[in-house]
């Protein structure tokens, strides 16, 4: 009798877990790109062809732990095991790559790949330069200028000066397969059948429809070894289709669900995933003319903003408020001297100083909004509540929409076009996953348009000693202080109205289990199951 | 007939010529930019000019559309900047799937309407009748991405019978039929509600006519009388179908966009949307040429339904 119930339990057990080995299913997922990410190693559509595409199918030298969710995601090893900045030669980084690792197609990984790939992003005259790749990722490596092999599993980095942001470059540059390439010598036909080293690789690609990609089961690290077998990508840039879709379960996972379905699809059921992550939504003021030039004008706009009524009433709290370039708790937040919280009366009383009057001399402005975009959340009712609060304390703000590439196309030229003239500020959202994002291309005086894009221009030669500093200084913990200074510094000279910060919502079927949200542009799928 | 064939054909090539300047005028007057379009948000304007030098964006736009002309004239339509994919390959696909539902709505709001006019005519001023212009009112007035909306939320959602989105899952001939059965409904609803109203006033003026009163009056069966009056009110029928599946081939932007059906429609949304300049010409031009060639056919169809109509 004995032995009768131990042999069905072990039948059961083994039952249950060759189960379970076959029923980690596939993961359909409805992305906001309006088409596939490009798959031929430096990817567009922004940080979601690197969420998606790139860090799928690819990897670069120094990656992101998006395993997870309760600290901001930090660079730990990804293709190299170690690196270091020449104590001699503060200009030159060695990287010790990782042995055993294959491509997609079988063929090894090592200095030579390192060295194929960034030559198809920076050497224009290579055979095998990406145009197309190199305009979508070159200006994230901007401080790199060469690479040479030391020997197979050694390779050197060069600046063009001593910087410590170099791990902050290096984790965009995705490595391709060189044999991969030879074979195809076309990076368009390497898209279609690309090669990586990354934990999913393609097997099936139908241009502008969908991107279908297996678990790599020979990835070399055993722990991120995909849970899941297939998935499977989907472009569906209209909110209310990715909606339906996931409704009607074509989809298992969608990305920004419209916030006002929010609690409806709560209540059926899905979860809704979200997290800070290096996000920004502001308003960024032209500083060199009326009424934006006066620093109490601008502080009287920042305590103006209901924050909070826009995040409840507008959002469904799918965002939190900002009151600085980063959120609260982030390494780079410090001790700002301002909290802008909403204060009508207070932002009176600075208007009243700087010598505006709502009735006899109000303060007029024109801001430039686009009607949607990537990361721009609900521009047209965000952006007309921010009308109302600033009306109700004597800011009377013009704001113009236009279509988001309009948006961008204008920005980027800067305010003093013939077109920009008459504009006081631009609208537009923010990442902040390094320091050069989050301030060096907006806070440095050496970033004025068109080099970068200071567009403000925001000139402080204070602000340009720490963004300096910072980026001479190896040591992370003490670059994270030098930069929270630079941080509260730019708070209290409010070149910008700090409105939210995204939460990056996403709705997952209840068959998901196992994702983690980061804090983070990235996700981490390899622990993902579907039932 | 062959000479006029000929002439139409010959009369095509300005059309179209003008079509494609138009196009190319527009996209560029319009604000923002193909390179813009596909680079990263962060880029700066150095970047993207370096880029737009890559891409040949910096040449004056008569040159740009000059080179363009040339290669079309050698069947290049080009390659699109946002996939790098020839634009032919991407016509090629969305034509096809487009060419599906222009066929199946049209068939379905042809037999409907057909049936529908001719039923209202010969009950004038009855309930079907009635019924009939209910039916045509309600498919002409109401927006049909509208439409597709409601059947996405019933037949999706709450049902849960039919897919909301895309083509087939590469699940074979079935799930591409569950998956153009909404759009067909959606996308037929307009020309449903043009054809029943079209018939039915055709069919109505033939019924006035007095031959078709000499008819009755000679002892013909109402069946025999039927097909006299269908016969004699064919050419006016003809031309607006033709017309409406030229609609239905172009108009479909709007479906195709709410229902992620990868058609032209679909296609020249995200061409729009991305400035992809050589798609978006290439798109118009191969749909402007199938307008030309439409209404060509309609009209030497015309010629043979009814010898009347002489053609010069």
């Amino acid at each position: 009798m004995k032995r009768v119930v131990t042999l069905l339990l072990a039948l059961v057990l083994s039952l249950s877990l060759t189960g379970l080995a076959c029923a980690q299913g596939t993961l359909r997922i409805g992305m906001t790109a309006s088409d596939i990410p490009y798959t031929g190693g430096q990817t567009d559509n922004g940080f979601e062809g690197f969420r998606f595409v790139g860090y799928q199918i690819y990897e670069p030298l120094i990656a992101w732990d998006l395993t997870r969710g309760d600290r901001l995601a930090p660079l730990v090893p990804g293709l190299a095991e170690s690196w270091e900045v020449r104590k001699d030669q503060p200009t030159k980084w060695v990287f010790k790559l990782r042995k055993g690792v294959t491509f997609h197609d079988g063929s090894p990984f090592n200095a030579d790949a390192v060295v194929f790939s960034y030559e198809s992003i920076k050497k224009k005259d290579a055979p095998h330069f990406d145009p197309y790749g190199s305009g979508q990722v070159s200006f994230r490596l901007a401080s790199l200028t060469g690479v040479h092999k030391i020997d197979d599993y050694t390779v050197e980095f060069e600046t063009n000066k001593p910087t410590s942001f170099v791990p902050y470059q290096v984790c965009y540059m995705l490595i391709v397969s060189p044999a991969q390439w030879q074979k195809v010598k076309d990076w368009r036909k390497f898209a279609e059948q690309p090669s990586g080293t990354g934990p999913y690789k393609v097997t099936r690609f139908v241009p502008r429809e969908r991107l279908e990609l297996e678990a790599n089961k020979q990835y070399w690290d055993s722990k991120r070894r995909p849970k899941m077998d297939k998935l499977v990508l989907l472009p569906m840039p209209e909110p209310t289709t990715r909606l339906a879709a996931l409704r009607s379960g074509q989809v298992d996972w969608i990305e920004v669900p419209p916030p006002d379905s929010i609690p409806q699809l709560k209540g059926a059921g899905f979860q809704i995933s979200m997290n800070s992550y290096p996000h920004n939504w502001t308003h960024t003021l032209r500083l060199d003319k009326e009424p934006w030039s006066n620093k109490l004008v601008r502080k009287a706009a920042n305590y103006a903003v209901d924050r909070v009524g826009i995040c409840k009433s507008l959002l469904n709290d799918t965002c939190i408020p900002a009151t600085g370039v980063v959120y609260k708790g982030h390494p780079w937040f410090g001790k700002p001297k301002e909290i802008y919280e909403y204060n009508p009366e207070k932002a009176k009383a600075l208007l009243k100083q700087a010598g505006f009057d709502a009735s006899k001399h109000p303060v007029k402005a024109v801001h430039l909004i686009s009607t949607s975009g990537s990361g721009q959340m609900l521009p047209l009712a965000m952006n007309e509540l921010i009308q109302k609060n600033l009306k109700d304390v004597g800011i009377d703000v013009d704001l113009q929409p236009v279509e988001w590439n309009t948006l961008l196309t204008r920005w980027r030229a800067g305010f003093k076009t013939a077109d920009n003239e008459g504009l006081n500020a631009w609208n537009i959202s923010w990442n902040f996953l390094e320091p050069w994002s989050g301030f060096g291309r907006f806070f440095h005086s050496k970033a004025v348009v068109p080099v970068a894009v200071n567009t403000m221009p925001y000139i402080n030669p204070e602000a340009d000693k720490l963004i300096d500093e910072a980026e001479r200084t190896f040591d992370v913990p003490k670059q994270n202080e030098i930069l929270a200074r630079l941080h509260e510094l730019v708070v209290d000279d409010a070149p910008w109205i700090f409105v939210v910060h995204d939460q990056n919502p996403r709705a997952l079927s209840p068959k998901v289990k196992g994702f983690v949200q980061p804090q983070s542009w990235f996700v981490d799928l390899t622990a993902v199951t579907v039932r | 007939m062959w000479t006029y064939a000929g002439r139409r054909l010959l009369l095509a090539i300005p059309t179209l010529l003008g079509a494609s300047i138009i196009v190319f005028a527009m996209v560029h007057l319009a604000p923002g930019d193909p390179i813009a379009a596909v680079m990263p948000a962060e880029s700066s304007q150095a970047e993207i000019e370096a880029t737009k030098k890559a891409y040949g964006f910096d040449k004056p736009l008569a040159v740009q559309y000059l080179v363009w002309l040339g290669r079309v004239a050698q069947g290049d339509l080009g390659r699109s900047i946002a996939t790098r994919r020839a634009v032919i390959l991407d016509v090629r696909d969305s034509l096809a799937n487009s060419l599906v539902l222009a066929l199946s709505s049209s068939l379905l709001a042809f037999g409907i309407g057909t049936a529908l006019g001719l039923l209202a005519a010969f009950r004038q001023g009855r309930w079907l009748d009635k019924a009939a212009s209910a039916i045509a009112v309600i498919g002409v007035s109401v927006p049909h991405y509208w439409a597709g909306i409601i059947l996405i939320i019933v037949f999706s959602v709450w049902l849960n019978w039919l897919p909301a989105m895309g083509a087939a899952d590469g699940g074979g001939p079935l799930a591409y039929l569950r998956h153009m059965t909404l759009p067909t409904v959606a996308l037929a609803l307009i020309p449903l509600g043009v054809i029943t109203r079209v018939v039915r006033s055709a069919a109505l003026d033939v019924l006035n006519q007095e031959f078709v009163l000499a008819l009755r009056a000679k002892g013909l069966a109402a069946r025999r009388v039927f097909t006299h009056v269908v016969k004699n009110s064919a050419p006016q029928i003809f031309t607006v179908l033709g017309l409406q599946f030229g609609f239905q081939l172009g108009g479909s932007v709007l479906v195709e966009a709410v229902f992620s059906w990868p058609g032209t429609g679909y296609l020249l949304n995200l061409a729009i949307f991305q400035r992809d300049i050589p798609v978006l010409q290439g798109v118009i031009l191969v749909l402007a040429t199938f307008f030309v060639l439409l209404n060509l056919a309609v009209d030497l169809l015309q010629t043979l339904v009814d010898p009347r109509i002489a053609r010069h």
